[in-house]
């Protein structure tokens, strides 16, 4: 193959997994789940910034919005499913 | 067949939760038409001069190298500030809501000493972002984040303040990117240059101060919104508040 088709199809399975990974991330019901997904798709589009020549966003998508971003989240759904069981609890009573 | 009130409520709350899904959907898609609209009507639009050629034509006057950096602490630095302010917003908000949960279990060796070699390794490839950002991509919010990540990893190894010092230090800290930023500017305003309008000369040295300044608070409020709550207050500090409120 020459090398543009061979880069159209390296952008063609960049996008496809991007948006895959962006419809699982919304359409997951569980939280913890959900935020993971939704890390992989910083880090991937991190790379489809990269692809775009915009080292900046690259960088900082990957390390605020997968990253930091990711681990906050992840904090808040431990939380919210920690009340959520002791609503249970509390209501079972 | 006769309902309990518990019912009828929870049915209620499930009608109204329908409604709220159907006009968040309504309003996505016109979201998505305006969005389609535009690009479209950019396109339209033909190659005219944009702001990129007036950006980089003024770029050595800036007093950094790097265009990204150049529009984020110069040509636009007001947001920049504003995006300070916001960072700090959220840390005050995430206070608000009480004292931090207790933190993890103290790490085995294995991960201690792999945080004792990580830890290091972030703070100077902070170091070294922030100041690679004068000329290629990096800059104070990339290098702020690894500051915060190297927060989370010391959190998650065991230590709850996350290597954070204690509450007052650090509010000094998390306000340092807002109060260094506004004194830059008020202190420019007071030269006549105008607020945020860096002189050529001291552009460079402005905005290394800024950016350095903006990369501590960055870190310090990213590691505090992970501890995720006002810090604990140890002994020594509360005795010493309650000295200085009664005197």
């Amino acid at each position: 193959m020459s090398q543009p088709a061979l880069l159209l199809a390296f952008d063609a399975v960049l996008l496809t997994t991007l948006l895959a990974l962006a419809l699982a991330a919304v359409l997951s019901p569980e939280p913890r789940r959900a935020v993971m997904l939704f890390i992989a798709f910083g880090l991937w589009l991190s790379l489809v910034w990269a692809r775009l020549d915009a080292p900046d966003v690259a960088l900082a998508e990957a390390a605020i919005g997968a990253g930091l971003g990711g681990a906050l989240m992840l904090a808040a759904a431990r939380r919210a499913a920690r009340t959520a069981q002791r609503d249970e609890e509390e209501s079972g009573r | 067949m006769t309902r309990t009130p518990d019912q009828m409520q929870a049915e209620r709350a499930q009608e109204r939760s329908r409604d709220l899904s159907l006009l968040l959907g309504v309003v996505l898609a016109l979201l998505g038409a305006a969005v389609i609209g535009v690009y479209y009507l950019a396109l339209q639009g033909g190659a005219e001069p944009r702001l990129a050629e007036v950006a980089l034509a003024r770029l050595p006057l800036s007093g950094v190298d790097n265009p990204v950096t150049a529009v984020l602490v110069n040509y636009r630095a007001y947001d920049t500030l504003m995006e300070l302010a916001v960072l700090l917003a959220a840390v005050l908000g995430i206070w608000s809501l009480g004292p931090a949960p207790a933190g993890f279990q103290r790490s085995g060796p294995v991960l201690a000493a792999m945080v004792s070699w990580v830890v290091p390794l972030l703070i100077v490839t902070g170091g070294y972002i922030l100041w690679v950002g004068g000329y290629a991509p990096g800059g104070a919010f990339q290098a702020g984040a690894l500051l915060g990540a190297a927060g989370v990893i010391v959190r998650l190894a065991g230590d709850p303040s996350a290597g954070l010092p204690h509450e007052a230090l650090q509010r000094w800290l998390l306000v340092l990117g807002v109060l260094v930023f506004t004194l830059v500017g008020l202190a420019l305003m007071q030269f006549g240059a105008g607020f945020l309008t860096y002189p050529p000369k001291l552009a460079k040295w402005l905005i290394l101060l800024i950016e350095f300044a903006a990369t501590i608070a960055i870190g310090v409020s990213l590691a505090a919104a992970y501890v995720g709550g006002k810090p604990a207050v140890d002994s020594a500090a509360g005795a010493a508040r309650g000295s200085a409120a009664s005197s």
